[in-house]
């Protein structure tokens, strides 16, 4: 049972999600499916986290939620991104990259 | 704007719990259905798909779970299950729940009651600005206190300078004529900075000026709001009108702002200057109060040298016969000065609620305990089921929350009927019993107490449910071992013992004082007599011979009223707080040096003593014939005369009385009690009414009658009034009143204690009743063993008794340890009862014993009948 760890890192799931909005506005099962992706399978979301952290960032006001009929007709609730949810995502962007790249200095500066 | 939206939401949420919940399964079933999609696009079989797709979600439920948890919402949800799982609990067992809700609304009601009562009297500060200067300047005869003269104060006026003003006052019942019936107002007579002291001035007109406090100043008067309003319809106009006061008209001065109160004389409704007339040399007379407001920064202790210094210099100098030479001359504060004689009383009564509040603390404990060991099998269930540590915690004090709560709203009740009772119980001089109300701090308190105590016991077996392993726990849940929790419950019990006793021991020592007190011989048969005072006023009596005149006419027609059989009149009544006291001066004699003793003054009408009912002793008693010209006659005490002339005969001596005399002593009687059951000070002398130089305008009559005398009343009040029409008779009441009121402070201590003491009983009682029969179920299994083994059920009920015994031993041996070193707090309210008093202890012990036996004997009757066959078989 040695599967690698495929747990989002704690506290960057709303930076994960508001990442994937930023591209179009999406359901619940497309933004997990989409990290998935572009993660390359590295991180997988469980459902639970999602909806609470999508339930979550709609009250703050980062994400607006309507619901939609998808294009294999299914009723669906979709997620977008609002103008608040933007900025939160530049400011997580720009505080994860400075971080990460510190982190990534540090681990060079060992090695 | 953020916050505002979580908050809708949230409300959303709550308002609309199912379509939310509706709306998130939706969303959650779409969810696996895409996933589902996916995995058909992978290549999986529909019902693969499907089957995967809910594997990678895991359990639904859980995640609609997680996501409904995520609001603020799910909290405000989780209290309200809490709280209704938690009424549902308490229903479940009715009898802990009345009990304990019970014990904590007694505990915290009783204690908010007395506390609410006590503090305002002995706390708050007068109503007064800068009350803490107000200060009261007093003489002390030897420990007891005495009323201030008007040499003295004006003494301190001239030559202290502790004091920003400093005032006299005397009390004044002017009968008020005119309009309508005449009325007799309580009102003072004070020294012209009175208002000054006080530091309140009329709201309307003026306060006096030093001029018109003089004798033969001009009639001036300040009248309370209530005064004005009331009886003075409010006129808008009254100042400058007159009031006809005994007969005189006084000009209003002023009018004094609502809600302003006199707490030298709380029923005080109008003030005149004091005008003293120093003529007669009665500036050296014992019958004014000092009050005084001090400098900002003077201290009592620097007033009192100052009083003290100038004091003890007038009396080396002036040397007057109404002084003790050794009097001290002390200042303190008013409000001390005010609440002295009730005080212990109190401060005795808040110390017995503490007591009662520890108790129903302890029960409230011990009861939760015994709940929390019955509930130790559940807990562990709960906890197996997955419950975590803090869900069962919170849940706990949830309960004990919402039982605490039950037990706060009884106690409101509790206090609210309580403060009344006080206040009805309280005994007439109580002062500032106006001010007593329920005190919301105190009722916090007792709450917010109360309720840790509760919290933190309550949540014990949450702690030990979720330590243990909740499978040992479920499987020796029914097996009842509770070892520990047993004996800190038997500590708390004889703890519990031990207050009770306690209080016991308390309210026991006063009902012996009382019984004694009340046993007191007074010196004259109080049964069946009826009192009253007749006060006269107006100018058709400045003339001496009408007063006498008047008194004489009043007695002869009360004497013809059907029914009476004997009335007198004198100027003070005993028992009635009236106090006039003389120096009796004797001259040298070749055996004796001269020599004054401090005497009661009794000036009476022919019959009087003979109605009271007080034995001559020698000689003869005052007569008809011993009038206003004929030869001093006196009547004195049995105790003056062993004073003075010890077992020589006092018939034919002389005395004088003040500054009049000197009488020649005609005959003995018995001694009386005056002033109180209590004060057995006896020195009498009795003058016929019409021997002494300054006539007193207002006497009391004493009657008896055949049958009830209080129905002879109405007659009586007849009688005087065909004399004149316009004269107050006031105090109306049967010598018993008199002296069930002398002792009211007493039985008002000691009518708390007694409901205490019984509450406290009662909890004690309730405690062992407990403890027995939760160890009485504990034990059933061991019981079954031992009764099958052979044990007889008088072998059994002897176990559980002993039990019961032991604690109730153990208790009983604290709570006696105790009383002796508390009881000595109680002292100063017993009379003739020594604070150890073995007969008193050992009753009060012995009650507690019959009690805890009763509290045993149900218990222990049920372990009896326990079935050994059915006992074994339950487990």
């Amino acid at each position: 049972m040695d599967e690698p760890n495929t747990d989002v890192i704690p506290g960057t799931l709303d930076l994960l999600i508001l990442k994937t909005l930023s591209l179009e506005p999406m359901h619940g099962f497309g933004i997990a499916r989409r990290v998935e992706q572009i993660s390359r399978a590295v991180f997988k979301v469980n459902p639970g986290s999602l909806l609470t952290a999508l339930t979550r960032l709609e009250r703050s006001g980062a994400l607006d939620a309507e619901w939609r009929v998808t294009d294999s007709g299914r009723r669906a609730k979709y997620y977008s991104l609002t103008k608040s949810g933007q900025k939160q995502l530049e400011a997580a962007t720009d505080d994860w990259t400075r971080r990460a790249s510190a982190v990534a200095r540090l681990l060079r500066a060992e090695g | 704007m953020s916050i505002w939206r979580q908050f809708q939401r949230g409300l959303d949420v709550l308002l609309h719990r199912d379509t939310a919940d509706r709306e998130l399964s939706d969303e959650l079933e779409h969810y696996v259905a895409e996933a589902a999609a996916a995995y058909v696009e992978q290549g999986l079989s529909p019902a693969d798909a499907r089957r995967r797709a809910r594997m990678d979600a895991g359990s639904l439920a859980s995640v609609q779970e997680e996501v409904r948890s995520g609001g603020w919402e799910s909290m405000v949800e989780a209290v309200v299950t809490d709280v209704r799982f938690a009424f549902r609990r308490l229903m479940g067992s009715p009898g802990f729940t009345f009990v304990t809700a019970l014990t904590l609304a007694l505990g915290i009601g009783a204690t908010t009651a007395i506390v609410s009562a006590v503090t305002p009297i002995l706390f708050r500060p007068l109503p007064y600005p800068h009350a803490e200067r107000l200060a009261a300047v007093v003489e002390d005869h030897k420990g007891v206190r005495g009323a201030g003269t008007f040499a003295l104060y004006h003494a301190f006026a001239d030559q202290t300078h502790s004091f920003e003003a400093l005032a006299v006052t005397r009390r004044w019942q002017p009968t008020l004529t005119g309009a309508g019936r005449p009325d007799r107002l309580s009102g003072e007579r004070v020294s012209h900075e009175y208002l000054r002291v006080l530091g309140v001035s009329p709201l309307r007109g003026r306060d006096f000026t030093e001029t018109e406090d003089r004798l033969n100043g001009p009639r001036v008067v300040v009248v309370s709001d209530g005064l004005w309003r009331g009886r003075l319809s409010a006129d808008p106009a009254i100042l400058g009108k007159s009031l006809m006061l005994d007969g005189d008209p006084y000009l209003v001065i002023g009018v004094m702002p609502p809600g302003f109160q006199d707490v030298e004389d709380p029923a005080a409704e109008l003030w005149a200057p004091l005008q003293y007339d120093m003529s007669q040399g009665t500036a050296w007379g014992h019958h004014l109060r000092t009050v005084g407001r001090l400098r900002p920064g003077v201290g009592i202790e620097a007033a009192t040298a100052d009083v003290a210094g100038v004091g003890r210099a007038v009396l080396t100098q002036q040397h007057p016969e109404t002084y003790d030479p050794n009097t001290d001359f002390m200042v303190t504060s008013l409000q001390g000065e005010l609440t002295r004689g009730v005080r212990p009383a109190l401060l005795t009564i808040v110390g017995a609620v503490i007591l009662v509040l520890l108790i129903a603390l302890v029960n409230v404990t011990n009861l939760l305990l015994a709940r929390g060991v019955q509930r130790r099998t559940e807990f562990a269930l709960r906890a197996a089921l997955g419950a975590g540590r803090g869900r069962l915690v919170r849940q706990l004090l949830t309960e004990s929350l919402v039982l605490a709560a039950v037990g706060g709203a009884l106690g409101i009740a509790v206090a609210a009927v309580g403060v009344k009772t006080i206040v009805a119980l309280s005994p007439p001089g109580l002062p500032r019993a106006d001010a007593i109300a329920v005190n919301g701090t105190v009722l916090f308190v007792g709450a917010l107490v109360t309720t840790l105590v509760g919290l933190a016991v309550g949540i014990l077996p949450a702690l030990h449910a979720t330590r243990t392993d909740p499978q040992q726990e479920i499987q020796h849940g029914s097996r009842r071992t509770a070892g520990g929790h047993r004996r800190a419950r038997g500590i708390l019990v004889a703890a519990e013992v031990a207050l009770a006793l306690v209080l016991l021991v308390g309210s026991g020592l006063l009902l012996r004082s009382s019984a004694r007190l009340f046993a007191v011989d007074v010196g004259f048969d109080q049964g069946r007599m009826l009192t009253m005072q007749v006060q006269l006023s107006g100018h058709r009596f400045d003339d001496d011979s009408s007063i006498v005149r008047f008194f004489t006419q009043a007695l002869d027609a009360v004497r013809t009223v059907p029914g009476v059989t004997a009335a007198g009149f004198t100027t003070q009544l005993p028992l009635s707080s009236d106090d006039d006291e003389y120096g009796a001066h004797f001259d040298a004699e070749p055996n004796r040096p001269a020599a004054t003793y401090d005497v009661f003054r009794y000036a009476v009408t022919p019959g009087y003593l003979e109605t009271l009912g007080v034995p001559l002793l020698s000689g003869r008693s005052l007569g008809d014939a011993d009038r206003a010209g004929s030869p001093l006659v006196a009547v004195i005490s049995a105790s003056l005369a062993h004073d003075r002339f010890g077992a020589e005969d006092p018939l034919h001596q002389q005395l004088r009385l003040g500054p009049a005399g000197p009488y020649t002593i005609v005959g003995v009687v018995g001694d009386i009690h005056q002033a109180s059951l209590a004060q057995s000070q006896g020195e009498a002398v009795y003058l016929p009414v019409g021997q002494w130089p300054f006539p007193d305008r207002s006497m009391s009559l004493v009657l008896r009658g055949r049958g009830a005398s209080a129905l002879l009343a109405p007659a009586v009040e007849g009688a005087v009034w065909s004399v004149d029409p316009d004269q107050p008779i006031v105090r109306v009441a049967t010598m018993s009143d008199l002296v069930a009121r002398t002792a009211g402070e007493r039985r008002f201590a000691l009518t708390l204690f007694e409901v205490f003491a019984l509450a406290a009983l009662g909890l004690a009682a309730a405690g062992i009743y407990g403890v027995l029969s939760g160890s009485v179920n504990e034990r059933t299994r061991e019981l079954g063993i031992r009764s099958a083994l052979g044990a007889s059920r008088a072998e059994v009920v002897r176990m559980v008794v002993s039990q019961g015994a032991t604690l109730t031993g153990i208790g009983a041996a604290l709570g006696l340890i105790a009383a002796t070193g508390l009881s000595r707090l109680i002292a100063s309210l017993l009379f003739e009862t020594p604070p150890v008093e073995p007969v008193t202890y050992l009753t009060v012990t012995a009650l507690l014993f019959v009690v805890a036996l009763v509290a045993c004997s149900v218990p222990a009757v049920r372990a009896s009948r326990v079935d050994p066959v059915e006992a074994l078989r339950a487990d």
